[in-house]
Protein backbone atom coordinates (compact mmCIF):
# COMPACT_ATOMS: atom_id res chain seq x y z
CA UNK A 1 0.00 0.00 0.00
CA UNK A 2 3.04 2.71 1.13
CA UNK A 3 4.03 2.25 -2.84
CA UNK A 4 0.90 3.25 -3.73
CA UNK A 5 1.18 6.91 -1.32
CA UNK A 6 4.41 7.45 -2.79
CA UNK A 7 3.18 7.62 -6.28
CA UNK A 8 0.12 9.85 -5.40
CA UNK A 9 3.21 12.34 -3.57
CA UNK A 10 5.30 12.36 -7.05
CA UNK A 11 1.92 12.66 -8.85
CA UNK A 12 1.15 15.82 -7.11
CA UNK A 13 4.65 17.10 -7.03
CA UNK A 14 4.51 16.86 -10.87
CA UNK A 15 1.23 17.99 -11.09
CA UNK A 16 1.99 21.35 -9.28
CA UNK A 17 4.57 22.33 -12.17
CA UNK A 18 1.18 22.60 -14.99
CA UNK A 19 -0.97 24.88 -11.72
CA UNK A 20 -0.46 28.21 -14.34
CA UNK A 21 -2.28 25.53 -16.64
CA UNK A 22 -4.60 24.26 -14.41
CA UNK A 23 -5.49 27.79 -13.29
CA UNK A 24 -5.85 28.92 -16.69
CA UNK A 25 -8.51 26.17 -17.96
CA UNK A 26 -10.40 27.18 -14.94
CA UNK A 27 -10.57 30.87 -15.77
CA UNK A 28 -11.40 29.82 -19.16
CA UNK A 29 -14.00 27.38 -18.42
CA UNK A 30 -15.80 29.93 -17.04
CA UNK A 31 -16.46 32.15 -20.14
CA UNK A 32 -18.69 29.20 -21.77
CA UNK A 33 -20.36 28.25 -18.27
CA UNK A 34 -21.38 32.56 -17.72
CA UNK A 35 -22.67 32.47 -21.47
CA UNK A 36 -24.64 29.34 -20.95
CA UNK A 37 -26.04 30.89 -17.32
CA UNK A 38 -26.99 34.16 -19.42
CA UNK A 39 -28.37 31.76 -21.53
CA UNK A 40 -31.16 30.51 -19.04
CA UNK A 41 -31.54 33.75 -17.52
CA UNK A 42 -33.30 34.79 -21.30
CA UNK A 43 -34.99 31.86 -21.54
CA UNK A 44 -37.02 31.95 -18.12
CA UNK A 45 -37.58 35.97 -18.68
CA UNK A 46 -39.18 34.80 -21.73
CA UNK A 47 -41.70 32.96 -19.89
CA UNK A 48 -42.83 35.94 -18.47
CA UNK A 49 -43.94 35.93 -14.67
CA UNK A 50 -41.70 34.77 -12.21
CA UNK A 51 -41.15 32.00 -10.69
CA UNK A 52 -42.02 29.70 -13.80
CA UNK A 53 -40.76 26.42 -13.83
CA UNK A 54 -39.27 24.41 -17.11
CA UNK A 55 -39.10 20.66 -16.16
CA UNK A 56 -39.78 21.63 -12.64
CA UNK A 57 -36.56 23.27 -12.58
CA UNK A 58 -36.77 27.30 -10.77
CA UNK A 59 -34.35 29.63 -12.70
CA UNK A 60 -31.84 29.32 -9.54
CA UNK A 61 -32.08 25.37 -9.72
CA UNK A 62 -31.04 25.27 -13.03
CA UNK A 63 -28.44 27.99 -12.44
CA UNK A 64 -27.37 25.62 -9.58
CA UNK A 65 -27.21 22.95 -11.90
CA UNK A 66 -24.54 23.86 -13.71
CA UNK A 67 -22.58 25.15 -11.24
CA UNK A 68 -22.71 21.87 -9.43
CA UNK A 69 -21.73 20.17 -12.69
CA UNK A 70 -18.76 22.76 -12.42
CA UNK A 71 -17.99 21.58 -8.85
CA UNK A 72 -18.36 17.84 -9.47
CA UNK A 73 -16.28 17.66 -13.00
CA UNK A 74 -13.15 19.79 -11.34
CA UNK A 75 -13.65 16.70 -8.71
CA UNK A 76 -14.34 13.40 -11.26
CA UNK A 77 -13.14 14.75 -14.42
CA UNK A 78 -10.58 12.56 -15.99
CA UNK A 79 -7.71 15.14 -17.12
CA UNK A 80 -4.95 13.81 -19.59
CA UNK A 81 -5.07 10.60 -18.09
CA UNK A 82 -6.87 9.17 -21.23
CA UNK A 83 -3.62 10.45 -23.43
CA UNK A 84 -1.08 9.82 -21.41
CA UNK A 85 -2.16 6.05 -20.76
CA UNK A 86 -2.62 5.02 -24.52
CA UNK A 87 0.58 7.09 -25.22
CA UNK A 88 2.70 4.53 -22.47
CA UNK A 89 1.14 1.43 -24.52
CA UNK A 90 1.98 3.30 -27.99
CA UNK A 91 5.41 4.30 -26.86
CA UNK A 92 6.14 0.93 -24.99
CA UNK A 93 6.27 2.57 -21.75
CA UNK A 94 4.26 -0.19 -20.17
CA UNK A 95 7.34 -2.61 -20.46
CA UNK A 96 8.46 -1.44 -17.12
CA UNK A 97 4.94 -2.22 -15.13
CA UNK A 98 5.14 -5.21 -16.74
CA UNK A 99 8.45 -5.96 -14.28
CA UNK A 100 7.79 -3.84 -11.49
CA UNK A 101 5.52 -5.37 -8.71
CA UNK A 102 3.42 -2.48 -9.42
CA UNK A 103 0.15 -2.39 -10.94
CA UNK A 104 -0.43 -0.60 -13.80
CA UNK A 105 -4.27 0.41 -13.54
CA UNK A 106 -3.38 1.36 -9.19
CA UNK A 107 -0.52 3.10 -10.17
CA UNK A 108 -2.78 4.57 -12.76
CA UNK A 109 -5.58 5.79 -10.44
CA UNK A 110 -3.23 7.11 -8.11
CA UNK A 111 -2.12 9.42 -10.59
CA UNK A 112 -5.62 10.52 -11.26
CA UNK A 113 -6.28 10.85 -7.87
CA UNK A 114 -2.88 13.13 -7.36
CA UNK A 115 -4.34 15.09 -10.11
CA UNK A 116 -7.89 15.54 -9.01
CA UNK A 117 -6.24 17.00 -6.01
CA UNK A 118 -3.79 19.61 -7.37
CA UNK A 119 -6.81 20.71 -9.71
CA UNK A 120 -9.00 21.07 -6.79
CA UNK A 121 -6.15 23.01 -5.19
CA UNK A 122 -5.67 25.30 -7.61
CA UNK A 123 -9.20 25.58 -9.25
CA UNK A 124 -11.28 25.71 -5.37
CA UNK A 125 -10.19 29.60 -4.89
CA UNK A 126 -11.53 30.80 -8.46
CA UNK A 127 -14.31 28.81 -8.36
CA UNK A 128 -15.68 29.27 -4.85
CA UNK A 129 -15.36 32.96 -5.75
CA UNK A 130 -17.33 32.60 -8.88
CA UNK A 131 -19.73 30.51 -7.31
CA UNK A 132 -19.90 33.46 -4.50
CA UNK A 133 -20.60 35.86 -7.51
CA UNK A 134 -23.63 33.97 -8.56
CA UNK A 135 -24.78 33.19 -4.67
CA UNK A 136 -28.34 34.79 -5.01
CA UNK A 137 -29.08 31.62 -7.70
CA UNK A 138 -27.20 28.90 -6.04
CA UNK A 139 -29.32 26.46 -3.66
CA UNK A 140 -27.77 24.45 -1.08
CA UNK A 141 -28.74 20.61 -0.57
CA UNK A 142 -31.52 20.04 1.30
CA UNK A 143 -30.65 17.74 3.67
CA UNK A 144 -27.22 16.65 5.58
CA UNK A 145 -28.58 13.18 4.43
CA UNK A 146 -28.19 14.19 0.53
CA UNK A 147 -24.92 15.60 0.75
CA UNK A 148 -23.96 13.03 2.22
CA UNK A 149 -25.78 11.07 -0.55
CA UNK A 150 -23.55 13.47 -3.21
CA UNK A 151 -20.38 12.99 -1.71
CA UNK A 152 -20.77 9.14 -1.36
CA UNK A 153 -22.16 9.41 -5.64
CA UNK A 154 -19.30 11.77 -6.20
CA UNK A 155 -16.58 9.58 -5.11
CA UNK A 156 -18.41 6.74 -7.46
CA UNK A 157 -18.46 9.16 -10.74
CA UNK A 158 -14.94 9.73 -10.21
CA UNK A 159 -13.89 5.73 -10.20
CA UNK A 160 -16.66 5.01 -13.30
CA UNK A 161 -14.92 8.18 -15.14
CA UNK A 162 -11.31 7.10 -14.22
CA UNK A 163 -12.36 3.23 -15.26
CA UNK A 164 -14.39 4.14 -18.04
CA UNK A 165 -11.14 6.43 -19.68
CA UNK A 166 -9.21 3.55 -18.76
CA UNK A 167 -10.81 0.99 -20.86
CA UNK A 168 -11.21 3.55 -23.29
CA UNK A 169 -7.48 3.96 -23.66
CA UNK A 170 -6.91 0.51 -24.20
CA UNK A 171 -7.47 0.88 -27.59
CA UNK A 172 -4.26 1.98 -28.40
CA UNK A 173 -3.02 -1.76 -28.11
CA UNK A 174 -5.06 -2.07 -31.22
CA UNK A 175 -5.06 0.86 -33.01
CA UNK A 176 -2.22 4.05 -33.61
CA UNK A 177 -4.52 6.78 -32.81
CA UNK A 178 -7.46 6.25 -29.68
CA UNK A 179 -7.82 10.33 -29.79
CA UNK A 180 -10.78 10.33 -32.73
CA UNK A 181 -12.34 7.25 -30.84
CA UNK A 182 -12.33 9.04 -27.24
CA UNK A 183 -13.49 12.04 -28.96
CA UNK A 184 -16.83 10.50 -30.65
CA UNK A 185 -17.46 8.85 -27.14
CA UNK A 186 -16.82 11.88 -25.32
CA UNK A 187 -19.20 13.95 -27.56
CA UNK A 188 -22.27 11.45 -26.86
CA UNK A 189 -20.71 11.58 -22.99
CA UNK A 190 -21.11 15.17 -22.87
CA UNK A 191 -24.80 14.91 -23.76
CA UNK A 192 -25.94 11.55 -21.92
CA UNK A 193 -23.92 12.59 -18.91
CA UNK A 194 -26.13 16.04 -17.95
CA UNK A 195 -23.14 17.96 -19.04
CA UNK A 196 -25.10 20.12 -21.90
CA UNK A 197 -28.24 20.59 -19.75
CA UNK A 198 -29.97 18.58 -16.92
CA UNK A 199 -31.45 15.11 -18.57
CA UNK A 200 -34.80 16.18 -17.03
CA UNK A 201 -35.77 18.73 -20.09
CA UNK A 202 -35.27 15.35 -22.87
CA UNK A 203 -38.16 14.44 -23.72
CA UNK A 204 -38.90 11.40 -20.88
CA UNK A 205 -38.73 8.45 -22.94
CA UNK A 206 -35.18 9.90 -24.09
CA UNK A 207 -34.91 10.12 -20.52
CA UNK A 208 -36.02 6.38 -19.56
CA UNK A 209 -33.50 4.72 -22.18
CA UNK A 210 -30.49 7.07 -21.22
CA UNK A 211 -30.85 5.78 -17.29
CA UNK A 212 -30.32 2.55 -18.69
CA UNK A 213 -27.07 3.53 -19.98
CA UNK A 214 -23.76 4.55 -17.48
CA UNK A 215 -23.57 7.95 -18.63
CA UNK A 216 -26.12 9.53 -16.11
CA UNK A 217 -24.21 8.40 -13.32
CA UNK A 218 -20.80 9.79 -14.95
CA UNK A 219 -22.67 13.17 -13.88
CA UNK A 220 -25.88 13.39 -13.87
CA UNK A 221 -26.64 11.22 -11.42
CA UNK A 222 -24.77 12.88 -8.05
CA UNK A 223 -25.89 16.53 -9.45
CA UNK A 224 -29.50 15.49 -9.06
CA UNK A 225 -29.06 14.11 -5.43
CA UNK A 226 -27.59 17.61 -4.54
CA UNK A 227 -30.46 19.35 -5.94
CA UNK A 228 -32.61 17.13 -4.60
CA UNK A 229 -34.29 15.65 -7.46
CA UNK A 230 -33.66 12.12 -6.69
CA UNK A 231 -35.03 11.20 -2.95
CA UNK A 232 -35.39 8.71 -0.26
CA UNK A 233 -35.46 5.10 -1.46
CA UNK A 234 -34.49 6.20 -5.16
CA UNK A 235 -30.72 7.26 -3.93
CA UNK A 236 -30.18 3.48 -2.55
CA UNK A 237 -31.41 2.01 -5.50
CA UNK A 238 -29.20 4.87 -7.62
CA UNK A 239 -26.44 4.47 -5.62
CA UNK A 240 -26.75 0.28 -5.80
CA UNK A 241 -26.75 0.94 -9.73
CA UNK A 242 -23.57 3.35 -9.92
CA UNK A 243 -21.59 0.52 -7.62
CA UNK A 244 -22.84 -1.46 -10.09
CA UNK A 245 -21.54 0.17 -13.15
CA UNK A 246 -18.72 0.76 -11.64
CA UNK A 247 -17.28 -2.60 -11.55
CA UNK A 248 -18.66 -3.21 -14.73
CA UNK A 249 -16.56 -0.70 -16.38
CA UNK A 250 -13.31 -2.15 -14.16
CA UNK A 251 -13.95 -5.71 -15.45
CA UNK A 252 -13.83 -3.84 -18.67
CA UNK A 253 -10.97 -2.44 -18.21
CA UNK A 254 -9.39 -4.96 -16.62
CA UNK A 255 -10.25 -7.00 -19.42
CA UNK A 256 -9.37 -4.92 -22.36
CA UNK A 257 -5.58 -4.84 -20.26
CA UNK A 258 -4.89 -8.50 -20.18
CA UNK A 259 -5.97 -9.38 -24.03
CA UNK A 260 -4.29 -6.09 -24.64
CA UNK A 261 -1.03 -7.43 -23.70
CA UNK A 262 -1.15 -10.71 -25.42
CA UNK A 263 -1.03 -8.11 -28.55
CA UNK A 264 1.85 -5.85 -27.06
CA UNK A 265 4.99 -6.43 -28.60
CA UNK A 266 6.59 -3.24 -26.67
CA UNK A 267 7.68 -1.00 -29.19
CA UNK A 268 10.50 1.59 -28.63
CA UNK A 269 10.61 -0.42 -25.13
CA UNK B 1 -15.79 21.13 -19.55
CA UNK B 2 -12.27 19.32 -19.42
CA UNK B 3 -12.01 18.13 -22.59
CA UNK B 4 -14.13 19.83 -25.15
CA UNK B 5 -13.38 20.93 -28.29
CA UNK B 6 -10.62 22.36 -26.58
CA UNK B 7 -8.34 19.32 -27.04
CA UNK B 8 -10.16 18.04 -29.96
CA UNK B 9 -7.39 19.35 -31.80
CA UNK B 10 -4.77 18.69 -29.77
CA UNK B 11 -4.28 15.35 -31.23
CA UNK B 12 -3.56 16.65 -34.38
CA UNK B 13 -0.89 18.71 -33.63
CA UNK B 14 2.09 16.87 -35.25
CA UNK B 15 5.36 18.77 -35.81
CA UNK B 16 5.05 18.03 -39.83
CA UNK B 17 8.18 20.13 -41.06
CA UNK B 18 8.35 21.11 -44.61
CA UNK B 19 12.01 21.56 -45.97
CA UNK B 20 11.79 24.64 -48.26
CA UNK B 21 13.18 22.51 -51.57
CA UNK B 22 9.34 21.25 -51.89
CA UNK B 23 8.65 24.94 -53.00
CA UNK B 24 8.77 26.10 -57.07
CA UNK B 25 12.09 28.07 -57.52
CA UNK B 26 9.98 31.63 -56.84
CA UNK B 27 10.33 35.19 -59.10
CA UNK B 28 11.33 33.68 -62.00
CA UNK B 29 8.06 31.79 -62.87
CA UNK B 30 5.44 34.28 -61.65
CA UNK B 31 6.78 38.12 -62.33
CA UNK B 32 3.68 39.27 -59.69
CA UNK B 33 4.03 39.11 -56.57
CA UNK B 34 0.17 37.56 -56.19
CA UNK B 35 0.88 35.19 -58.65
CA UNK B 36 4.16 34.18 -56.79
CA UNK B 37 2.45 33.63 -53.55
CA UNK B 38 -1.12 31.95 -55.28
CA UNK B 39 1.89 29.28 -56.76
CA UNK B 40 3.20 28.77 -53.51
CA UNK B 41 0.19 28.04 -51.68
CA UNK B 42 -1.26 25.74 -54.07
CA UNK B 43 2.51 23.61 -53.50
CA UNK B 44 1.47 23.89 -49.82
CA UNK B 45 -2.32 22.43 -50.66
CA UNK B 46 -1.32 19.37 -52.34
CA UNK B 47 1.35 18.78 -49.99
CA UNK B 48 -1.26 18.85 -47.59
CA UNK B 49 -3.51 16.84 -49.53
CA UNK B 50 -0.66 14.38 -49.82
CA UNK B 51 -0.71 14.04 -46.31
CA UNK B 52 -4.12 13.56 -45.21
CA UNK B 53 -4.43 11.03 -47.61
CA UNK B 54 -1.70 8.74 -46.02
CA UNK B 55 -3.95 7.86 -43.01
CA UNK B 56 -6.91 8.12 -44.42
CA UNK B 57 -8.39 6.30 -42.06
CA UNK B 58 -7.73 8.78 -39.59
CA UNK B 59 -9.14 12.07 -41.78
CA UNK B 60 -12.69 10.73 -42.20
CA UNK B 61 -13.03 10.05 -38.12
CA UNK B 62 -11.82 13.39 -37.45
CA UNK B 63 -14.71 15.19 -39.69
CA UNK B 64 -16.68 12.80 -38.05
CA UNK B 65 -15.71 14.00 -34.86
CA UNK B 66 -16.12 17.59 -35.92
CA UNK B 67 -19.81 16.44 -37.44
CA UNK B 68 -20.61 15.22 -34.56
CA UNK B 69 -20.20 17.77 -31.97
CA UNK B 70 -22.04 20.27 -34.71
CA UNK B 71 -25.00 17.49 -34.42
CA UNK B 72 -24.93 17.97 -30.35
CA UNK B 73 -24.96 21.62 -30.55
CA UNK B 74 -27.81 20.87 -32.55
CA UNK B 75 -29.48 18.57 -30.50
CA UNK B 76 -29.36 21.44 -27.20
CA UNK B 77 -31.25 23.47 -29.45
CA UNK B 78 -33.86 21.58 -30.40
CA UNK B 79 -33.81 20.42 -26.74
CA UNK B 80 -34.43 23.73 -25.63
CA UNK B 81 -37.10 25.07 -27.38
CA UNK B 82 -39.17 22.14 -26.55
CA UNK B 83 -39.32 24.55 -23.17
CA UNK B 84 -39.45 27.94 -24.88
CA UNK B 85 -40.69 29.65 -28.28
CA UNK B 86 -37.97 32.39 -27.82
CA UNK B 87 -34.72 33.67 -26.80
CA UNK B 88 -35.65 37.23 -26.90
CA UNK B 89 -36.83 37.85 -30.61
CA UNK B 90 -34.67 34.42 -32.19
CA UNK B 91 -36.61 31.94 -33.50
CA UNK B 92 -35.67 28.26 -33.04
CA UNK B 93 -34.66 28.15 -37.05
CA UNK B 94 -33.53 30.87 -36.68
CA UNK B 95 -30.75 30.16 -34.07
CA UNK B 96 -30.19 26.94 -36.32
CA UNK B 97 -29.09 29.20 -38.96
CA UNK B 98 -26.91 31.39 -36.46
CA UNK B 99 -25.28 27.49 -35.59
CA UNK B 100 -24.51 27.49 -38.93
CA UNK B 101 -23.34 30.54 -39.44
CA UNK B 102 -20.70 30.15 -36.39
CA UNK B 103 -19.54 26.66 -37.77
CA UNK B 104 -19.05 28.22 -41.06
CA UNK B 105 -16.95 30.80 -39.65
CA UNK B 106 -15.20 28.49 -37.28
CA UNK B 107 -14.71 25.84 -39.74
CA UNK B 108 -12.94 27.82 -42.27
CA UNK B 109 -10.81 29.10 -40.10
CA UNK B 110 -9.44 25.78 -39.07
CA UNK B 111 -9.12 25.01 -42.44
CA UNK B 112 -6.71 27.18 -43.21
CA UNK B 113 -5.05 28.47 -39.94
CA UNK B 114 -5.72 26.67 -36.89
CA UNK B 115 -3.12 23.54 -37.03
CA UNK B 116 -0.59 26.47 -37.93
CA UNK B 117 -1.03 28.70 -34.91
CA UNK B 118 -0.80 25.68 -33.03
CA UNK B 119 2.08 24.62 -34.08
CA UNK B 120 3.66 28.02 -34.23
CA UNK B 121 4.59 27.36 -30.27
CA UNK B 122 6.55 24.06 -31.37
CA UNK B 123 8.51 26.23 -34.12
CA UNK B 124 9.79 28.84 -31.78
CA UNK B 125 10.85 26.17 -29.12
CA UNK B 126 12.73 23.84 -31.06
CA UNK B 127 14.19 26.54 -33.14
CA UNK B 128 12.62 25.36 -36.24
CA UNK B 129 11.43 28.91 -37.02
CA UNK B 130 15.04 29.73 -38.32
CA UNK B 131 14.46 27.57 -41.41
CA UNK B 132 11.10 29.54 -42.43
CA UNK B 133 12.95 32.87 -41.03
CA UNK B 134 15.79 32.07 -44.07
CA UNK B 135 13.04 31.38 -46.50
CA UNK B 136 12.38 33.77 -49.25
CA UNK B 137 8.85 34.61 -48.12
CA UNK B 138 6.67 36.91 -45.37
CA UNK B 139 7.03 34.99 -42.63
CA UNK B 140 3.95 35.75 -41.42
CA UNK B 141 2.64 34.18 -44.35
CA UNK B 142 4.25 31.18 -44.31
CA UNK B 143 3.94 30.31 -40.67
CA UNK B 144 -0.34 31.45 -40.83
CA UNK B 145 -0.76 28.67 -43.99
CA UNK B 146 1.66 26.15 -44.09
CA UNK B 147 -0.86 23.25 -43.51
CA UNK B 148 -3.90 23.47 -45.03
CA UNK B 149 -6.90 21.14 -42.56
CA UNK B 150 -8.97 19.36 -45.99
CA UNK B 151 -11.61 18.58 -43.32
CA UNK B 152 -12.90 21.88 -42.41
CA UNK B 153 -13.87 22.24 -46.06
CA UNK B 154 -16.06 19.11 -45.47
CA UNK B 155 -17.04 20.68 -42.00
CA UNK B 156 -17.54 24.12 -43.18
CA UNK B 157 -19.78 22.72 -46.78
CA UNK B 158 -22.33 20.89 -44.38
CA UNK B 159 -22.74 23.76 -41.82
CA UNK B 160 -23.88 25.79 -44.96
CA UNK B 161 -26.25 22.99 -45.82
CA UNK B 162 -27.84 22.81 -42.52
CA UNK B 163 -28.17 27.18 -43.34
CA UNK B 164 -29.51 26.10 -46.31
CA UNK B 165 -32.26 24.11 -44.60
CA UNK B 166 -32.58 26.52 -41.40
CA UNK B 167 -33.58 29.39 -44.41
CA UNK B 168 -35.77 27.17 -46.36
CA UNK B 169 -37.45 26.45 -42.85
CA UNK B 170 -37.80 29.93 -42.61
CA UNK B 171 -38.96 30.47 -45.74
CA UNK B 172 -36.54 32.99 -46.62
CA UNK B 173 -35.27 34.08 -49.76
CA UNK B 174 -32.13 36.35 -49.48
CA UNK B 175 -31.40 38.31 -52.24
CA UNK B 176 -28.36 38.70 -53.84
CA UNK B 177 -26.94 41.28 -51.95
CA UNK B 178 -27.98 39.14 -48.44
CA UNK B 179 -25.63 36.09 -50.09
CA UNK B 180 -22.51 38.44 -50.80
CA UNK B 181 -22.87 40.50 -47.44
CA UNK B 182 -23.24 37.32 -45.45
CA UNK B 183 -19.74 35.75 -46.93
CA UNK B 184 -18.27 39.19 -46.83
CA UNK B 185 -18.84 39.72 -43.07
CA UNK B 186 -18.02 35.49 -42.69
CA UNK B 187 -14.61 36.27 -43.89
CA UNK B 188 -14.51 39.30 -41.12
CA UNK B 189 -15.62 36.80 -38.93
CA UNK B 190 -12.65 34.41 -40.10
CA UNK B 191 -9.87 37.23 -39.88
CA UNK B 192 -11.06 38.27 -36.61
CA UNK B 193 -10.10 34.83 -35.16
CA UNK B 194 -7.25 34.36 -37.39
CA UNK B 195 -6.00 37.89 -35.94
CA UNK B 196 -6.61 37.09 -32.33
CA UNK B 197 -5.48 33.74 -32.02
CA UNK B 198 -2.33 35.02 -33.59
CA UNK B 199 -1.81 36.89 -30.74
CA UNK B 200 -2.33 34.53 -28.38
CA UNK B 201 -0.26 32.28 -30.10
CA UNK B 202 2.77 35.03 -30.11
CA UNK B 203 2.71 34.88 -26.24
CA UNK B 204 5.05 31.90 -26.93
CA UNK B 205 7.75 33.98 -28.05
CA UNK B 206 7.85 34.79 -23.85
CA UNK B 207 6.49 31.67 -22.40
CA UNK B 208 7.78 29.33 -24.74
CA UNK B 209 4.64 27.00 -24.24
CA UNK B 210 1.56 28.79 -25.25
CA UNK B 211 -0.60 25.98 -26.49
CA UNK B 212 -2.98 26.00 -23.59
CA UNK B 213 -3.50 29.40 -23.91
CA UNK B 214 -4.21 28.77 -27.60
CA UNK B 215 -6.27 25.82 -26.85
CA UNK B 216 -8.01 28.37 -24.23
CA UNK B 217 -9.49 30.87 -27.60
CA UNK B 218 -11.13 27.61 -28.23
CA UNK B 219 -13.68 28.39 -25.46
CA UNK B 220 -14.75 31.54 -26.79
CA UNK B 221 -16.53 29.71 -29.70
CA UNK B 222 -18.77 28.89 -27.13
CA UNK B 223 -19.94 32.59 -27.18
CA UNK B 224 -20.13 33.34 -30.92
CA UNK B 225 -22.97 30.15 -31.73
CA UNK B 226 -25.36 31.66 -28.53
CA UNK B 227 -27.79 34.16 -29.72
CA UNK B 228 -26.65 38.04 -29.10
CA UNK B 229 -29.83 38.57 -27.38
CA UNK B 230 -28.75 36.16 -24.54
CA UNK B 231 -26.28 39.02 -23.20
CA UNK B 232 -28.29 42.03 -21.71
CA UNK B 233 -25.96 41.78 -18.66
CA UNK B 234 -23.60 44.65 -19.17
CA UNK B 235 -19.71 44.09 -18.87
CA UNK B 236 -20.00 40.70 -20.35
CA UNK B 237 -21.21 41.61 -23.29
CA UNK B 238 -19.27 44.81 -23.77
CA UNK B 239 -16.03 42.67 -23.19
CA UNK B 240 -17.05 40.10 -26.21
CA UNK B 241 -18.43 42.94 -28.25
CA UNK B 242 -15.65 45.29 -27.80
CA UNK B 243 -12.31 43.42 -26.48
CA UNK B 244 -12.95 40.29 -28.05
CA UNK B 245 -16.23 40.68 -30.49
CA UNK B 246 -16.80 37.01 -30.01
CA UNK B 247 -20.26 37.96 -30.06
CA UNK B 248 -20.54 39.56 -33.12
CA UNK B 249 -18.71 37.21 -35.49
CA UNK B 250 -21.34 35.24 -36.57
CA UNK B 251 -24.46 37.35 -35.14
CA UNK B 252 -23.97 39.69 -37.62
CA UNK B 253 -23.93 37.69 -40.50
CA UNK B 254 -26.63 36.06 -39.39
CA UNK B 255 -28.45 38.65 -38.66
CA UNK B 256 -28.53 39.91 -42.04
CA UNK B 257 -29.73 36.77 -43.69
CA UNK B 258 -32.22 36.15 -41.53
CA UNK B 259 -33.96 40.33 -42.02
CA UNK B 260 -33.30 40.87 -38.18
CA UNK B 261 -30.77 43.73 -38.51
CA UNK B 262 -32.49 46.65 -37.42
CA UNK B 263 -29.70 49.27 -38.04
CA UNK B 264 -26.23 49.23 -40.00
CA UNK B 265 -24.44 49.79 -37.20
CA UNK B 266 -23.63 46.06 -35.86
CA UNK B 267 -22.28 45.86 -39.11
CA UNK B 268 -20.09 48.91 -39.03
CA UNK B 269 -18.99 48.16 -35.10
CA UNK B 270 -17.96 44.37 -37.26
CA UNK B 271 -15.99 45.86 -40.46
CA UNK B 272 -13.92 48.48 -37.34
CA UNK B 273 -13.12 45.75 -35.29
CA UNK B 274 -11.85 43.12 -37.95
CA UNK B 275 -9.67 46.31 -39.67
CA UNK B 276 -8.72 47.12 -35.68
CA UNK B 277 -8.00 42.86 -35.08
CA UNK B 278 -5.72 42.58 -37.97
CA UNK B 279 -3.78 45.81 -37.07
CA UNK B 280 -3.51 44.97 -33.96
CA UNK B 281 -2.23 41.61 -34.58
CA UNK B 282 0.00 43.04 -37.06
CA UNK B 283 1.71 44.94 -34.57
CA UNK B 284 1.80 42.23 -31.55
CA UNK B 285 3.43 39.70 -34.31
CA UNK B 286 6.75 41.90 -35.52
CA UNK B 287 6.83 42.46 -31.63
CA UNK B 288 6.65 38.91 -31.16
CA UNK B 289 9.24 38.61 -33.81
CA UNK B 290 11.94 41.00 -32.41
CA UNK B 291 12.17 38.77 -29.02
CA UNK B 292 12.91 35.49 -30.96
CA UNK B 293 16.62 34.39 -30.07
CA UNK B 294 16.37 31.08 -32.15
CA UNK B 295 17.10 27.88 -29.48
CA UNK B 296 19.61 25.44 -30.00
CA UNK B 297 21.15 25.09 -33.46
Amino acid sequence: MRKYWHVINIGMQNNLAYRVNFLARTLFGFIPLMAMLYLWRTIYAGKGQAGSEIAGYSLAEMMSYYLVVQIVDALTAVNDDDWAIAADIKDGNISQFLLKPLNYIWYRLCLFIAGRITYLAVAAIPLALFIGLQHEYFVLPKSWLSLGAFLLSTGLTALLQFFVSYAMAMLAFWVLEVSTFIFIFYAFEYLASGHMFPLDILPVGLQKVLMFTPFPYQLYFPVSIYMGKIEGAKIVSGLITQLAWVIVAYLIARAAWARGLRKYSAVGG
Amino acid sequence: MMKNNVTSDAGRVTGNERLPEDFPPPAIRHPSRLGRYFSIYTALFKNSLAREMIFKGNFLLWIVVDSLWFVMQLCFISVLYLHTDGIGSWTKWQVVLLIGASNFIQQIFQAFFLINLTNLSELVRSGKLDFLLLLPVNTRFIISLRQVDLGGFFNATAAACVMAYAAHKLSLHPTLAQVAGFFALALCGVLIHYSLMLLLAAICFWTVKAQGIVMGYYNLFNIARMPDEAFKWGAFKAVFTFAIPMILVSNVPARVLTDKLGSPGPVVILLCMAGFCALLSEFGWRASLRRYTSASS
